[in-house]
């Protein structure tokens, strides 16, 4: 079975003319309340679990007893179902909330997870070939009260550093330590620029978090904390969070399900925890590149290429749809004789969905957040 | 010269102690150091062998299984199914607790040694070679690996380092090569002509040998290379750790815990590398292919950069790089002349001392130079060394992925993890404050490079504790 559903976006940016993808939209200058969550899944989530091509007669032979348990997932049409760890992901797509878009990745090609993630966060063409990274580009683009940017990380990630100021948050375990200590500690750094500044940010953040302490744990905790974040007038309108343990080369199956399930209960948290705020807000899920289409000899999968992303939120556009220009698991289709061969650019999703959400031009977004993209 | 003092203790060793050489020659100090490092030091010498470890690893597994099985089927009363989790509970906590002490004993040292140049170099190859223990086999395994593998070969060869590396259970259970089984070895065709059950390759460990231990990523190998590779490493496994067809193919002499190479699991053929044929079997294959990797002139290239963006800059200059790269080609990665050639660096002895292009202290350095500078040889017992390394941001020996942790400033220099590097000078300053007056130990542990503005800070605090705290944080103390 062939299965086609390219998408006005995947159709727009693979290099059909663009009014053709976007007729008579106006656009205005962004709107102050949106907001926008980038998660990273560091170490390659398998794409072809999370939403199987349940639909392609060479995913079973492939995937054996894998693709046993996909089959009991949620259905998403004729041809993918979602992995049945992911509830309320599920529940979303019902509600025209989710859209996932398959078959995709970045310009990058090998399979190191650490270049393909520099690569990925850049925005760049080949790895380490930019200092800075694509959010913190975006931010150039958005009014001072939309730029607002936040990673929950220890250190701010490449994907936000840049000439836009950024800043990371990361919670305490400890109490935290007395007010004329952070004083002088203020005063310690004046001269030296980078920590004064690090020093400035680590104090707002604790001010913000300290607002909003749920008693949850795992993804819930991780969404219900982002939502805090994200919450009231000084609150983060750009952040990006990371979650790992995606890198299944053995016994892929346990692991896996459970990883979705933080990530599902992440992503409900967050909807959750935002309120009204969910409707004017976009979230992205995507990893660096997917995993071999086969298992490998001990229950798991290799680095592979193309994978899947996901995208989540009130104000989503085109929501309960798979997106894919799918390329078939036959042998004689995959890349490589082993990977998923990828028909959508990362980078052109990106440029695709934001444009949709901030109301910007996709010629001048893409010019600015993937400069080197031809 | 009082500079060159604070960059031979801060930058090349691990911080300050009252009782640090007062030699005026400091790279003769630090060339001595690589004679007189003690690769077993008694804290050391005293933790679980590897057979122990296997053993502990083994009843646990037994534990849980009798537990599951006797839950699964409902076979006993619900007291005897009580104790056997709680039995189970107990076998994994010795496992945890092995981790943990073998941190503790590595924190020991690190306090302890007048070796340190030596003990950073040990930590340095540990982190070139990652391991991490968020694989739960892993766990109790971590410190034997850095103890065992890394410690004894730090001064020989760079191709020792890697075989012992690569070859540790630790090592082989982390990267999944345990269970990786030629498709074509007598094993597998026996075993899936019998069961129809698959077994096969797993190409994790080759993968990161080439990328990140040997060559270095973009260095020219390709995907067959990495399956070559996959191919020649079957065979490695360890003795009685886990289940799987090639434990009963054993030798008997094999002991729990021991890595053996098994014939039958290995995939039969020549291997082409790199653009070389490789001709020998068995595990004669995989030497052959693992020495040429160890002296080839990426490796070379690949070990010269880490090694000096270690101990000079996130950006180290390329004439530095260039001569560690020909010292590497030309004694075929000889490991105490790579040390040598960047003790003697000029590059490496900064006149000013450079500030804010310093190197940026990792957690773990930050916390054994701070405890080290306080004089504290032992952690109090309700200070956990893991848990503290966990809040820092960089637990030990659980980068979370096999390229270890990063080594540039922009990984450590996060808002979060400055404030709790805050919090914990706090807590680790106000035991020593009673002992201990800031504005005396300022210039001691950093001579030459201590700026006015800390001594004002620490000279205006208003107790002991905080001048001490302050001292810890500030910008010279966060640097090397």
């Amino acid at each position: 079975m062939q299965y086609h559903r390219r998408s006005v976006i995947a159709a727009g940016l693979s290099g059909l003319a663009m009014s053709v993808a976007y007729p008579g939209m106006a656009w205005a200058s962004a709107a102050t309340d949106k907001r926008f969550v980038f998660i990273l899944q560091r170490g390659a989530a398998d794409g072809l679990a999370t939403i199987a091509p349940t639909g392609d007669p060479d995913y079973l032979p492939a995937r054996g007893d894998l693709a046993q348990e996909a089959l009991t997932g949620n259905k998403l049409d004729s041809f993918f179902t979602l992995h049945p760890a992911m509830v309320e992901s599920a529940k979303l797509y019902r509600e025209k909330q989710a859209r996932f878009l398959h078959a995709l990745a970045s310009g990058y090609r090998e399979r190191s997870h650490f270049d393909a993630q520099n690569v990925m966060e850049s925005g760049a063409m080949q790895p380490y070939g930019r200092d800075d990274g694509w959010m913190n580009r975006l931010l150039s683009l958005l009014p001072a009260e939309s730029a607002k940017a936040m990673a929950i990380a220890p250190a701010v990630p490449l994907i936000l550093r840049g000439p836009v100021p950024a800043s990371s948050y990361e919670k305490s375990r400890a109490k935290g330590p007395d007010g004329d200590l952070m004083q002088r500690v203020a005063m310690l750094y004046a001269e030296d620029p980078a920590l004064s500044s690090l020093w400035q940010d680590a104090l707002a953040a604790d001010a913000m978090a300290n607002m909003q302490q749920g008693q949850m744990r795992g993804g819930a905790a991780i969404g219900s904390m982002a939502a805090g974040l994200m919450s009231g007038l000084a609150g983060a309108r750009v952040l990006m969070l990371e979650t790992n343990g995606w890198d299944t080369h053995s016994r892929q199956k346990g692991r896996l399900g459970n990883q979705l399930k933080q990530a599902d209960a992440l992503i409900a948290a967050l909807r959750d925890g935002l309120g009204e705020n969910w409707n004017n807000t976009l979230v992205l899920v995507a990893t660096e590149f997917g995993r071999t289409v086969a298992f490998n000899g001990t229950g798991g999968t290799d680095h592979g290429t193309g994978s899947a992303a996901m995208l989540f939120g009130g104000a989503l556009k085109n929501g309960g749809t798979v997106q894919a220009d799918w390329p078939g698991l036959a042998p004689a289709n995959l890349l490589d004789n082993r990977d998923l061969r990828p028909t959508m650019r990362f980078e052109a999703m990106v440029t695709g969905a934001l444009s949709d959400h901030y109301g910007i031009e996709p010629g001048q977004m893409k010019k600015t957040l993937f400069p080197d993209f031809v | 010269m009082t500079i060159a003092k604070a960059i031979a203790m801060n930058r090349f060793g691990l911080g300050h102690r009252p009782d640090y050489g007062s030699s005026d020659r400091q790279q003769a100090w630090l060339l001595d150091q690589l004679i007189r490092f003690d690769p077993s030091p008694q804290v050391v010498a005293a933790q679980p062998s590897r057979q122990a470890i296997a053993s502990a690893f083994q009843s646990y597994r037994m534990d849980a299984k009798q537990f599951r099985n006797m839950r699964k089927n409902k076979a006993g009363t619900e007291d005897q199914i009580a104790m056997l989790e709680a039995q189970r509970k107990e076998s994994r906590k010795s496992l945890q607790n092995i981790h943990m002490e073998a941190v503790d004993a590595r924190l020991t040292v690190a306090l302890n040694s007048d070796t340190d140049f030596a003990e950073r170099l040990v930590h340095f190859w540990s982190n070139h070679f990652a391991i991490s223990v968020e694989k739960p086999p892993v766990v109790a395994l971590s410190g034997n690996y850095e103890f065992r593998a890394i410690r004894p070969h730090i001064m020989g060869k760079f191709s020792d380092l890697l075989f012992a590396a690569v070859q540790h259970p630790a090592m082989l259970l982390f990267l999944d090569q345990a269970q990786s089984v030629g498709p074509s070895s007598p094993m597998a065709k026996r075993i899936s002509q019998r069961r129809g059950k698959q077994f096969g390759l797993n190409e994790n460990l080759a993968r990161e040998i080439l990328e990140l231990h040997t060559l270095g990523v973009r260095t020219g190998y390709d995907q067959s290379d990495v399956t070559e590779l996959a191919r020649a490493l079957t065979g490695w496994t360890i003795a009685g750790f886990q289940g799987g067809p090639a434990q009963r193919r054993l030798a008997e002499s094999a002991k729990t815990g021991d890595t053996v190479f098994i014939d039958a699991v290995h995939e039969p053929g020549q291997r082409r590398i790199m653009d070389k044929t490789y001709g020998a079997e068995g595990a004669d294959q995989v030497k052959a292919i693992l020495s040429d990797l160890a002296v080839h002139p990426a490796t070379a290239r690949h070990v010269a950069m880490k090694l000096a963006r270690h101990f000079v800059s996130d950006k180290p200059p390329e004439k530095l790089v260039n001569r560690l790269e020909d010292d590497f080609l030309s004694t075929g990665g000889d490991l105490p002349s790579l040390y040598r050639t960047l003790v003697e660096a000029p590059e490496a002895w900064p006149t000013p001392w450079n500030g804010a292009q310093a190197k940026f202290k990792s957690p773990w350095e930050w916390l054994v130079s701070s405890l080290r500078a306080l004089n504290v040889r032992d952690l109090p017992t309700n200070m956990k060394t893991a848990q503290l390394l966990r809040q820092l941001g960089q637990p030990v020996w659980k980068p979370g992925s096999p390229a270890g942790y990063a080594d540039e400033t922009a990984t450590w220099a996060g808002s979060a993890a400055l404030m709790r590097r805050v919090e914990l000078a706090e807590r680790i300053a106000r035991r020593s404050a009673d002992r201990i007056d800031a504005r005396a130990l300022a210039p001691q542990i950093l001579p030459g490079v201590l700026a006015n503005n800390t001594v004002e800070a620490v000279a205006r605090a208003e107790s002991p504790s905080q001048g001490l705290s302050l001292l810890l944080v500030s910008p010279e103390f966060l640097r090397r």
